[in-house]
């Protein structure tokens, strides 16, 4: 049966040096998201509560939180869906430093996607054709099947290895690299794939899968990384591990 | 490059250490039926250089994978890292061959 009573908050509140815990009663709302709590806690009880949110619609990737101690999208996530009891717990995500409040300092995260060659580098100028490359190769579609992410960082907070080893890349900079390694206009592949099975890299995951099980758009990193450890492996077994790229 | 050859040796020791596994269990329930017994048992694996060279290639696959683990688990667990994780690894992995080295032995020679 729908309970009608308000919602039990708990809210994370503090900076980088510490915190604790508020509690909040927030009324319910038809249709209503863990955004939407937050929203309201931040208009209707103190306004100085921090947050980051964008779009609303699951696709800008910066509302990302803990809530009841899952990684989760809060705009695309409904209270009805998550709450226990009636209560549900909110904190800023894990594996990340908080800056204030339920806001994380993402700079790591975007380091580490810059670490594992995360751009694009193609040749081709604009004065060139557009490179033909069928839907059905299997390098286009290993990289489709990688290509939707939206830096959310859920796949991050969820992974133990980032929780162990603080200079793991984490599954959302492999998984990028994963793709731009099967985008065959790309010309640094020789480089990236190094940068990726260096220190830190994906060889350190443990198939845990942490990362597949919360991505909200449905990815699947430990599959990418599993098939950079593959091409790692192989392109070092072919002796063309150190090769500069033709 | 040091994990890239890590990884891999930890890949090809479990491709060793899993027929092997299989076969040693499938040996034993085996060699027990008849109710065999360890004089018996030893009659059959003395100086039989197949017998060694399987349990002897085991011994290598499980020091070489169990330390490899080993490491993985002491750098995330115990944040240990440099000389002291690399000599704590050679230290299992050496430990584990003496030990298995020594069952062989056992069992092949004499």
């Amino acid at each position: 049966m729908r309970d009608s009573n308000p919602i039990q908050v708990k809210v994370w509140r503090g900076d980088a040096a510490g915190g604790a815990f508020a509690e909040y009663e927030v009324p319910q709302q038809p249709a209503q998201t863990v955004l939407d709590v937050i929203t309201w806690i931040q208009r209707h009880a103190d306004a100085s509560l921090s947050y980051r949110f964008a779009c609303r619609v699951g696709m800008c990737g910066s509302c990302a939180m803990m809530v009841n101690g899952i990684p989760r999208w809060t705009c695309r996530t409904h209270v009805n869906k998550v709450r226990r009891d009636n209560r549900l717990t909110i904190e800023p995500l894990r594996n990340l430093p908080v800056i204030k409040d339920l806001a994380c300092d993402m700079s790591q995260f975007f380091e580490k996607w810059k670490r594992a060659e995360g751009h694009f580098n193609g040749v081709a100028s604009r004065d060139q054709p557009v490179a033909a490359i069928s839907p059905r190769e299997p390098a286009r579609r290993a990289a489709s099947a990688a290509i939707e992410c939206i830096n959310c960082a859920i796949c991050y907070a969820a992974c133990d290895v980032v929780a162990w080893q603080p200079d793991y890349l984490g599954p959302a900079a492999l998984n990028r690299a994963w793709s731009l390694q099967n985008d065959s206009r790309d010309r640094r592949q020789v480089e990236r794939l190094q940068a990726v099975s260096s220190d830190g890299g994906c060889l350190q995951c443990h198939s845990q899968q942490g990362c597949a099980a919360h991505c909200p758009n449905e990815l699947n990193p430990t599959a990418s990384i599993a098939g950079l450890k593959r091409m790692a492996g192989l392109s070092f077994m072919q002796k063309k591990y150190r090769e500069p790229h033709a | 490059m040091l994990e890239l050859r890590l990884y891999l040796a930890q890949r090809i020791s479990a491709a060793i250490m899993a027929p092997l596994v299989l076969l040693h269990l499938g040996l034993m329930i085996y060699a027990i039926q008849g109710g065999l017994s360890a004089e018996e048992i030893l009659g059959r694996t003395r100086g039989s250089l197949f017998w060694g060279g399987t349990y002897g290639l085991f011994v290598i696959a499980v020091a070489v994978h169990a330390a490899i683990g080993l490491r993985t688990i002491m750098a995330e667990w115990l944040r240990l890292r440099g000389p002291l994780l690399s000599g704590l690894s050679w230290f299992f992995g050496f430990a584990l061959l003496a030990a298995g080295w020594r069952a062989v032995v056992a069992v092949i020679g004499g």
